[in-house]
């Protein structure tokens, strides 16, 4: 008796489980849809998953969006189970399992449990735009934006529709902007009527730059006759534009360049330029202030991760404490017996690069070492029709404010005083009771820590490896020699000047012909003035 | 006088690095392997690691009990980055130690530098790195791909799944770019691409301003038609080519660049987020997910004592060809080098990305081709490759005066630059 009416309440229960559970399903038919069409992303090959991601845009629904964003950074993974598809997030060595609708998150699996889902550019592209469609009524003001220049620099047909409802509305006037360009852009190549084209030419031409360019010389090809002209004008107009800025980003080229090349040089301006010094290790000073940004780099990513954008600021002290540190030795240990032998002193220097090299090849190995970029120093932004990247800019005004700062410290305070009386008159300077092989030695100390400080900025552009000193020794020694030895403005015109004469060659000579012709150009340079830009005179040049 | 007194410092430093390798050993029952790769000078970056890759392969050789009965002993030299001194350590190599095969060299000039002493000695030289081809040498077994094996089908890619209409060819300048590029125009042109939809550019070596090239390259990339990048762009130049593509907003959805010569190796120097799509077009990535490879990297990084050391295509090389050195000498039961010379020809050894490389009468390989696209984690993904393998073509048929030319070092004609039209051997480059 008992056991029946146990039986019986189970048998019920078991029946409204099973209506909430259907009950459910039908609530949740629609995600239902949306889940199959993710896990659909698994197993499929590129071509099917650019299929899928077009039906996912098609949904419009913005649940789909974090799984796109997901799919496009490689963050998509299918359990190999039962073929679910999961968002992840690296939890040490295994993976959190994040749901690709809900956002929910799940439990942690070991990595092998999981096949990522492939995305290759074609892929990409289609989440970029599919993405822009889904994004376009965000309530956030930067995602539409976002959203609309997506679809400016890919427009489809598709997107019209989309458009026209954000447009609609749109309160935002930045927003409102870049949505009436990308329509004007879509219209362009939907199959829309001639008089509607019309007027989105004039819109995609009043945008200007390389994207609307390129725009509209892919229109001319399919365009019909009515268009034709108008489209012809466009692109005349834009060109004349562009060129313009382009005469505009060759000078800044030249300049970014010219700071390079001071940076580089303005170490070798001391020990050269003042001293007298011939040194062939410069260029490793260079490297070794690479390195210690590298090392610092490393420390940081280990230790203090937070402190990543920090991580130039905390090398360059490090860097010319290092560089410099190495340059005092180098003279107080070799460099002081050779002075007044010039060729002894270029021999010995050149062993000392070699050493270097060799020793930091030992050290750290032969292959490139990872230096990143700070946040502040990456990307670009555009300045009217120029486009600026961080990196370059922060260089310029880094090397201006190291040359600043040198001139300051040669020309405002007691030891530039000292250093600049023992380069002209020795004899008289120690009789004045200056000990001039300590100011030697701290000279030289100083010009191989700004190489040093240098070697900071260079390695957010170029390699670090052993060979970086290598790349600049010879440009350094000829930006000092045309400058003029001895002066460090001449030093700062000379560096200049080569930037932007290499860059305005190099469109037309082409990167290898550019450096011979101003190779060229200062052998000539040279045989007129050899003493360079800005000579010395007096009695200093005698000595 | 720098140039002078660079060539001095480098012939100092390897003549004080060989004398320290050399001298331990001196026993006669060992078969000696030579490994001519620079340790100093430009290409250290690049080469180190092949003799590390080579010392790992003999070392495990010997731990399977050597060859013939003998242990194997490798013989490393330093040429120091400097041609002319790869054929003197190459001379040393052979008259002086009397190794029985040599691996070595990277850039076409240090191949072609010590050609004419593997000539002249009659040894084998194994050469493991991507090369221009135009070239078949008795005594040189070619290891890395022929530009069939790694342009063209990078190209055929591009234009099939890319749509790509319009074509940037950036390199270094010199021979292998030169080469390349050359072949790859001729391709183009013959596939009904338009000269003006292709840009051909060079810069030097180590180039590290890249600001008017990346912009030259968006430039020619807005003419409304797809635009792709087949950079032959060696070395460091790299670093500073790829930061700058990056900062100025090059993304590989919009202009993809492919790379020959960019590798795990190259990328270990680079935050490769921003990077993430470009590709490069190799016959290995070591991300190749098979039992053989995995196996491979584990005892890599064991031998290097290392968890970060990549590996890479050369490497790959080396691995099968000493495998089939290993195998042919096996077969002709010396190491005799006419012997070995007959024995290598029909090899076929596994390679690590799952499958067989046989090696062809004109001494060149088959291979796969993989497409990778970079990776965030500085790795390369598979997303393309060729159904079967690719026998690596040393005379392009691309080029008007190399079109006609076959090498086949099988009896009876034993000839590298037969030309099959006037059917006599000895074409160019005889």
């Amino acid at each position: 008796m008992h056991a029946r009416l146990i039986h019986h309440f189970l048998q019920c229960l078991l029946i409204a489980i099973c209506v909430t559970v259907t009950m459910l399903a039908t609530d949740l038919k629609a995600a239902d849809g949306l889940r199959a069409m993710v896990d659909a992303l698994g197993g499929g090959n590129f071509q099917q998953n650019q299929k899928q991601v077009e039906a996912l845009a098609g949904t419009g629904d913005p649940k789909v969006v974090p799984a796109l964003e997901a799919l496009a950074a490689g963050d998509l993974y299918q359990r190999k189970a039962d073929g679910v598809v999961f968002i992840v997030r690296p939890a040490g060595g295994n993976f959190t399992l994040v749901d690709a609708l809900t956002g929910e998150a799940g439990g942690e699996v070991p990595k092998a449990a999981l096949e990522k889902i492939k995305v290759n550019n074609g892929l990409r592209r289609a989440i970029r735009s599919a993405l822009g469609g889904l994004t376009l009524m965000s309530p956030d003001a930067g995602v539409r934006l976002k959203a609309a220049s997506t679809i400016l620099r890919a427009p489809s047909a598709d997107a019209l529709e989309g458009l026209d409802a954000a447009l609609a509305a749109e309160k935002d006037g930045a927003v409102k902007a870049v949505l009436e360009q990308a329509r004007a852009a879509s219209v362009l190549v939907s199959n829309r009527p001639a008089d509607e084209k019309k007027a989105a030419v004039a819109t995609v031409v009043k945008t200007g730059g390389r994207e609307a360019l390129s725009l509209l010389s892919a229109a001319l090809s399919s365009a019909d006759e009515s268009l034709r002209p108008d489209i012809e004008a466009g692109i005349d107009q834009i060109e004349d534009q562009l060129a313009l800025w382009a005469a505009g980003q060759n000078i800044w080229y030249g300049l970014s360049l010219g700071s390079v090349l001071l940076l580089a040089a303005i170490g070798l301006a001391i020990t050269f330029g003042v001293m007298g010094i011939i040194n062939m290790a410069h260029g490793e000073m260079v490297m070794l202030g690479a390195y210690t940004t590298f090392v610092v780099q490393q420390v940081i990513r280990t230790s203090f991760p937070g402190l990543f954008d920090w991580s130039l600021a905390i090398a360059l002290p490090l860097a010319f404490l290092v560089t410099g540190a190495v340059g005092l030795v180098i003279e107080r240990g070799i460099i002081r017996f050779l002075y007044g032998r010039p060729l002894e002193t270029l021999l010995s220097t050149w062993g000392v690069s070699l050493i270097l090299q060799q020793a930091v090849r030992s050290i750290f190995g032969p292959t490139n070492q990872e230096v990143g970029n700070p946040s502040w120093m990456s990307g670009a932004f555009e300045l009217g029709g120029l486009t600026i990247t961080w990196n370059r800019m922060w260089i310029i005004v880094f090397s201006l404010a190291v040359f600043a700062s040198l001139l300051f410290l040669l020309k405002k305070t007691p030891m530039g005083l000292q250093m600049r009386a023992v380069t002209q008159n020795r004899r008289m300077a120690a009789s004045m009771g200056i000990r001039t092989p300590w100011i030697d030695a701290l000279t030289f100390a100083l010009g191989s820590g700004i190489a040093g400080i240098a070697g900071v900025a260079l390695s957010q552009i170029d390699n670090v490896s052993p060979n970086l000193g290598q790349g600049y020794i010879i440009d350094s020694f000829m930006v000092v020699v045309f400058g003029g030895v001895g002066n460090l403005w001449g030093t700062l015109v000379g560096a200049f000047t080569l930037g932007i004469l290499n860059k305005v060659l190099e469109p037309y000579a082409g990167a290898v012909l550019g450096k011979i012709l101003v190779l060229v150009l200062i052998i000539l340079f040279i045989q007129k003035r050899p003493r360079g830009l800005f000579a010395l005179k007096g009695r200093a040049v005698e000595a | 006088m720098s140039i002078k007194a660079r060539a001095t410092g480098a012939l100092l430093a390897a003549i004080l690095s060989t004398t320290a390798f050399h001298g331990a050993f001196a026993a006669d029952d060992t078969i000696k392997v030579g490994i001519l790769h620079s340790l100093s000078g430009t290409m250290a970056i690049s080469e180190t690691t092949l003799k590390d890759a080579m010392l790992m392969l003999i070392d495990e050789q010997n731990k399977k009990g050597g060859l013939l009965g003998k242990k194997l002993e490798a013989v490393v030299v330093d040429p120091a980055s400097d041609w002319p001194l790869f054929a003197e350590k190459a001379r040393e190599l052979i008259s002086v130690d009397k190794v029985s095969a040599v691996f070595g060299c990277w850039t076409s000039v240090s191949r072609k530098s010590v050609l004419p002493v593997f000539e002249e000695l009659n040894s084998i030289l194994f050469y493991p790195v991507q090369y221009e081809g135009e070239e078949s040498q008795r005594n040189v077994f070619y290891t890395g791909a022929a530009p069939n094996q790694q342009a063209i089908p990078a190209v055929d890619y591009l234009m099939e799944n890319e749509g790509v209409e319009r074509w940037v060819l950036a390199g270094t300048d010199y021979v292998y770019p030169r080469t390349t590029n050359k072949i790859l125009e001729a391709y183009l042109k013959s596939k009904g691409v338009a000269a003006e939809d292709i840009m051909v550019n060079y810069t030097p070596f180590g180039h590290s301003d890249w600001q008017t090239i990346v912009s030259d390259i968006k430039k020619f990339g807005s003419a409304g038609k797809k635009t792709a990048v087949v950079s032959t762009i060696n070395g460091d130049a790299n670093v500073p080519f790829y930061k700058e593509l990056a900062n100025q907003g090059v993304k590989a959805e919009d202009i993809p660049v492919v790379a020959f010569s960019v590798g795990e190796e190259e990328l270990a120097g680079l935050d490769t987020g921003p990077l993430v799509g470009h590709l490069a077009a190799w016959n290995y990535f070591e991300s190749v997910d098979n039992p053989a490879n995995a196996e491979f990297i584990k005892t890599w990084k064991a031998f290097t004592k290392n968890d970060k050391r990549v590996t890479n295509d050369p490497m790959e090389a080396h691995y099968i060809g000493f495998n089939m050195w290993l195998k042919a000498v096996e077969k002709a039961g010396t190491t005799d080098t006419d012997a070995v010379l007959d024995a290598m020809i029909g090899v076929s050894v596994p390679n690590l990305s799952g499958g067989y490389s046989t090696m062809m009468p004109n001494h060149h390989i088959t291979k796969p081709v993989l497409i990778g696209e970079i990776q965030a984690d500085g790795q390369f993904e598979t997303v393309w490759q060729t159904p079967g393998l690719v026998a690596g073509d040393e005379w392009s048929d691309y080029l008007p005066d190399s079109k006609d030319l076959i090498a086949d070092w099988r009896k009876p004609m034993e000839c590298g630059n037969f030309n099959v039209a006037s059917g006599k051997c000895g074409g160019k480059g005889s």
